[in-house]
């Protein structure tokens, strides 16, 4: 009963803190990467083939965006459990503007100001979800999670109301040749998430929005004491993740040249798991981008190697949600063993 | 001393945690229904001696005696088996139930599918607040409770579970002189009930007047007990810090200089009324009184936290309309929190990011970023500037001492370059060193031309460091003083009155 | 302070205070919701304010209604469980095969099940007590490891030839109205209520209960008082899997199938009736009429609108709004009112 154990982590936030924050906190996850690769290599003959990098490529950015989109509410201490559903329905928009208004063999350059109007009307509908989003968590004070599982909720009804669950398609070729492309060999919808990792990075580590950000996730009330507007950083949170959820629409429409409300749901939960794998405190304040790229890569690895090995998808999933329990198994007693090491001493 | 044999005594009682020892070879006794004092500077071993005697850590050395008889292994459940009961600063009690319920937890804790004895604990909760008589209402949610009530829930819960001997942490930290008063009635009667109370302080206050004895603990030793009609605060200050701390008298007659702050019949529905002061350039101005005095919503006030409902406040003749924290940080005022650990600083993160959190946006380049070697040359010249000792500028905040956090909150705000800097209870937790070098920097600002207003509840402090000291009381400023002019000793009866 | 007042002014103030007590409670407001919104579709969908319409919604509510209960416990201890869906789905399909496959009697196989819920429920435990990993984290990773391992060894398959001890409807109670319509309660609705009963008595009425409760109003504090942190994080997880396979094993009964993703998504439904019924994400509140009026109200929105003849797909937006403004609602008036009194406390004289 009564146990002299160190409490749990209750108050302060989980012992990961201690381990994210560590210079070379990414090392155990580089490791697992490099392993992994390894492994694979040495098991599947022909594995490192420029064929295994393609659909790396190709199959990377949705998830990888999602979670980019994750993990900028999970740093203040947030969740934003709508991000599918605002993508799909950003997605849904544009199809549905390009299939009405440039319907296939429009010509040249109609069908580009038309491209330009939906992802126009795409990105303001992303904007206006978000700043909503946040107005609601900064200025309301309910749990995140139940004001994005409302939101989540109103945006897949409105979204299925309207397409009464079907999926649009349609889109102009010009749209559709672009998504395709490969510039210098490298998959654009690959460039795009390399380019936004890159600007989301940038923003959480270098600008006063992303160490605001981080604050917060720590302490809001000790950050709004320190003269920061934290509801605008707020707001400014939600918008940010649902301007990446922008992105993702147009991944999602090159990858599936058409849109739906039920398109990779699975997606959420994967997504946070990432984002805890890549070692972002699920209570806010620490995480990196790069930790998140590499624990992606490493989901993305799992998934492409047992693929090869002839392992169900369902199986990978499994696998993956093991992988998250292990690593943070193991995080948790790394950061405990110098403790107790300590104290023997 | 009598021959009765002490409730608790402890002999040559050490602990060590790791590499550091925390107690070393204490003795110690509480007699039957005494009021007792521990009073020592934080970090002392006070509260690793509390845990002891409530058997949360075990003692590396040395032997604990309850009621005569020596009880080798305490633990938790046995301290509170003999009576050991301890209320700490945060009270532990369940916001989220009933007065009842958190008075007769105890009830609760027998096998787990046993109906509960709804009306047996009732008649607990209500005997145990009729022996303390403190009539509450017995179905009111602990969250709805004033802070004082919550005390006396906290109480009445440590009499519930047949508390001989009751530990009390900080009790009067965050109660208003009256709430203080009927306290101490409370505790009178325990004593008459032949139950000891401990009071843990590292403040000396008010508490220190209805004790018996008193215990001065300094560096994990006791440094000795004594009855408290022999010793005066003067002395229990200097046995708890091992230092005579003689203050000399700094004020200064600053009537020459131009104003900078001027408050002109500042009100706010239910916190303060009517205030007018003056705060000229360079000088310091202290603010004492007791704590809910209405101090700490005055400086909100002041720095734009909360809106004024009635006067003005006038920087350099310029009225300001203060909507915000920042509006007020614009204006170059800065505020330094009486808490620091939940509102002074963000703890986990580490010292360089908490350095320049106030002042992002002057770090910010043409693009919007703030480059990193901007921001770490800012966060080690503060460092450099008000000495603060850290690991590196990498490491959590949390992981500094009190006395260095503390100059890491005045270096951030001193970052912003303000013009009139506010401290509230700024050496609150502060070891002795520490707290001289922050009289200093105040001392170097107020030379610089900032004005500074300080809060606190040390008239020693605000004599140390102030050239004029105002007296608030019930949210209104009721007198001033000049140090020198007026004696310590005569500001304390006023204050105490 | 307070003097003792005289008897008519006390019962008065007694009454009063139980009024503004009972003001503050969401299931006052829900439950007013729900008459309100009754009153409307009554009205305006004459089908709706029928006995059997009435039975009809219990009955489908009864699945979500008997997992509610469960994740109500959790909620209280201060933690939360997304897997509940997942340990459903796997416990059906597990009694699903032994009936099936091996032909064990109905019994053995409605424990077996039973036990593969609690089993789920207790790793959750495990790794969110031992483990120390947060609640909502352990909980999706155990969500994705037990359903994709569902998913991977069932093959997608549903599982069609239950027997019919499973399968056949059990009615405890059949009467005819006077207009012809039959009344029929079922096993469900009774399951429902006997589960309702049961975690209602368990959370006020037991020590473990009330345990629960002091838990999750502040952990710190009842460790040092000495309640066993370890055993009741078992007990509220071990208690959602046992109602979730619970509702696992009437769901095939109602359906006469096992399907391995049948249960998929129902997570969001039911957190949201048992916040909407005023079960805290932060712990320690709620009540079991609570999350019961919150399936209610869900329930009747969307019966209603189905009456009304408006889309279903609009349900999910009713669902969104109702979250939205009614979580909204219960933070903001709590908020109000809490200004520190200073004034009018300290003496004022001397």
């Amino acid at each position: 009963m009564a146990d002299a154990r160190p409490l749990p982590a209750a108050k302060q936030g989980s012992p990961l803190r201690l381990f994210a924050g560590l210079p070379g906190g990414h090392l155990g996850l580089v490791s697992l990467l490099v392993g992994l690769l390894l492994l694979f290599a040495f098991l599947v003959p022909g594995f490192l083939s420029v064929a295994t990098l393609n659909s790396f490529m190709y199959q990377l950015p949705l998830l990888g965006l999602l979670s980019l989109a994750m993990i900028v509410p999970l740093m203040s201490g947030g969740l934003n459990l709508a991000i599918i559903a605002t993508t799909s329905q950003s997605a849904l928009l544009m199809v549905w503007i390009m299939g009405t208004l440039a319907p296939p063999g429009t010509g040249g350059s109609s069908a580009f100001l038309v491209i330009l109007l939906a992802l126009a009307a795409g990105l303001l509908l992303c904007v206006l979800i978000g700043l909503l989003t946040g107005a609601l968590v900064a200025y309301t004070g309910v749990h995140p999670i139940l004001v994005t599982l409302g939101t989540k909720s109103l945006i897949d009804g409105v979204s299925i109301y309207l397409t009464r669950g079907m999926a649009l398609s349609g889109v102009p070729d010009a749209f559709a040749a672009a998504a395709a492309s490969t510039p210098l060999g490298v998959p654009l919808i690959f460039l795009l998430l390399v380019a936004v990792a890159v600007a989301v990075g940038v923003i959480l580590k270098h600008t006063p929005f992303g160490l605001a950000c981080a604050m917060i996730g720590s302490n809001p009330e000790a950050t709004r004491y320190s003269a920061v507007d934290t509801g605008r950083v707020l707001v400014g949170v939600y918008a940010l993740s649902s301007v990446v959820c922008f992105f993702a629409a147009l991944v999602m429409i090159a990858t599936f040249n058409s849109a739906s409300a039920d398109y990779a749901q699975s997606y959420l939960l994967v997504t946070i798991l990432a984002a805890v794998l890549g070692g972002v405190d699920p209570f806010g304040g620490f995480g990196t981008v790069t930790g998140l790229m590499i624990a992606l890569a490493i989901l993305q690895l799992l998934s492409s190697g047992l693929n090869q090995f002839g392992v169900s998808t369902y199986l990978t999933v499994a696998i993956w949600g093991a992988t998250l329990i292990l690593v943070v198994v193991a995080q948790t007693f790394a950061a405990r063993l110098p403790a107790r090491f300590r104290r023997r001493k | 001393m009598s021959g009765e044999t002490p409730f608790l005594r402890i002999k040559g009682v050490s602990k060590r945690f790791g590499g550091v020892q925390a107690l070393i070879d204490v003795d110690w006794e509480v007699r039957r229904g005494e009021v007792h004092c521990l009073v020592g500077e934080n970090g002392c071993g006070k509260s690793t001696l509390i845990k002891t005697v409530a058997g949360v850590h075990p003692p590396t050395a040395g032997t604990i005696e309850i009621d005569g008889r020596p009880v080798p292994s305490l633990d938790p459940a046995k301290a509170k088996a003999l009576g050991i009961q301890v209320i700490f600063q945060d009270l532990s009690l369940f916001p989220n139930l009933t007065v009842v319920e958190n008075v007769a937890v105890e009830s609760t804790l027998g096998p787990a599918l046993r109906p509960v004895q709804k009306a047996g604990m009732r008649r607990i909760a209500g005997e145990v607040l009729a022996r303390l008589d403190f009539p509450l209402d017995l179905d009111a949610l602990v969250a709805d409770l004033p802070v004082a009530e919550r005390q006396i829930t906290a109480i009445a819960r440590g009499l519930a579970a047949k508390a001989r001997l009751i530990f009390m942490d900080e009790p009067t930290a965050s109660l208003t002189r009256a709430e203080v008063d009927r306290l101490l009635a409370i505790v009178a009667r325990l004593r008459g009930d032949g139950i000891a109370v401990v009071f843990v302080s590292h403040r000396l206050d008010e508490v220190v007047k209805v004790a018996e004895r008193l215990t001065v603990m300094r560096d994990g030793r006791k440094v000795g007990t004594w009855p408290v009609a022999e010793v005066d605060q003067r002395r229990i200050g200097h046995l708890m810090t091992g230092v005579d701390v003689e203050h000399g008298v700094v004020a200064r007659d600053m009537r020459a200089a131009p104003p900078l702050l001027a408050v002109e019949g500042l009100s706010r529905r239910g916190e303060f009324a009517d205030v007018s002061l003056t705060l000229r350039k360079g000088e310091v101005l202290g603010i004492v009184g007791l704590l809910g005095a209405g101090r700490t919503e005055l400086a909100l006030t002041l720095f734009g936290m909360n809106r004024a409902e009635g006067g003005r406040i006038l920087l350099e003749g310029r009225d300001l309309a203060l909507r915000s924290n920042r509006d007020a940080v614009r204006a170059g005022i800065a505020y330094v929190s009486e808490d620091r650990l939940s509102l002074g600083l963000v703890l986990p993160q580490s010292i360089g990011d908490n350095l320049v959190l106030a002042v992002m946006r002057r770090l910010k380049n043409r693009l919007g970023l703030m480059p990193q070697a901007r921001r770490r040359a800012l966060a080690a010249e503060w460092v450099e500037r008000l000495k603060v000792t850290i690991p590196g500028l990498d490491a959590p905040v949390r992981t500094l001492s009190g006395g260095n956090q503390q100059r890491v909150v005045l270096a951030k705000w001193l970052a912003t370059r303000p013009r009139v800097l506010i401290l509230d209870s700024p050496t609150v937790g502060v070891d002795i060193k520490n707290k001289q070098g922050i009289y200093e920097v105040v001392a170097d600002l107020a030379r610089g031309g900032v004005g500074v207003i300080l809060i606190s509840d040390e008239v020693a402090e605000t004599f140390a460091t102030c050239d004029r000291v105002l007296h608030m009381r019930a949210g209104r400023i009721v007198g001033e003083a000049v140090p020198g002019v007026v004696s310590e000793h005569e500001m304390e009866e006023r204050i105490y009155a | 302070m307070p003097e003792p007042a005289s008897g008519p002014d006390r019962a008065v103030g007694a009454a009063l205070a139980r009024w503004r007590r009972l003001r503050r409670r969401p299931e006052t407001w829900l439950f007013l919701v729900i008459l309100a919104v009754g009153t409307l579709f009554g009205l305006m969908a004459p089908g709706f304010l029928t006995l059997p319409n009435v039975i009809d919604l219990l009955e489908t509510y009864s699945v979500q209604a008997i997992i509610a209960m469960g994740l109500f416990v959790v909620l209280v201890s201060g933690g939360i469980d997304i897997s509940f869906a997942a340990t459903a789905s796997v416990a059906q399909y597990c009694a699903a095969l032994l009936a099936s496959r091996l032909g064990l009697p109905a019994p053995l196989v409605i424990l077996a099940g039973l036990a593969v819920g609690v089993g789920l429920g207790c790793v959750n435990a495990a790794l969110i007590h031992h483990l120390r990993i947060t609640s909502i984290i352990a909980t999706i990773a155990m969500m994705s490891v037990s359903f994709s391992l569902l998913m991977y060894f069932s093959g997608g398959r549903s599982i069609y030839d239950l027997p019919d001890w499973w399968t056949s409807r059990v009615v405890f109670y059949r009467a005819e109205l006077a207009s012809g319509d039959i009344v029929r309660v079922t096993l469900p609705v009774v399951l429902m209520g006997a589960m309702a009963l049961l975690t209602w008595a368990l959370m006020t009425r037991t020590s473990i209960g009330r345990q629960i409760y002091a838990m999750g109003g502040n952990p710190e504090a009842a460790r040092r008082v000495g309640i066993d942190v370890g055993r009741l994080t078992y007990v509220a997880y071990g208690y959602l899997g046992f109602a979730a396979a619970l509702g696992g094993l009437v769901q095939a009964h109602r359906v006469g199938e096992s399907v391995p993703n049948a249960m998929v998504n129902t997570e969001l439904a039911v957190l949201s009736a048992a916040v909407l019924g005023g079960a805290s994400l932060a712990g320690g509140v709620g009540t079991v009429p609570g999350v019961l009026l919150g399936i209610v109200l869900l329930a009747i929105l969307q019966n209603g609108l189905n009456l009304l003849g408006v889309s279903p797909y609009f349900f999910q937006i009713v669902i969104g709004v109702t979250i939205l403004v009614s979580t909204s609602i219960t933070v903001l008036s709590s908020r109000r009112g809490r200004r520190l009194r200073t004034l009018g406390e300290a003496p004022s004289h001397g």
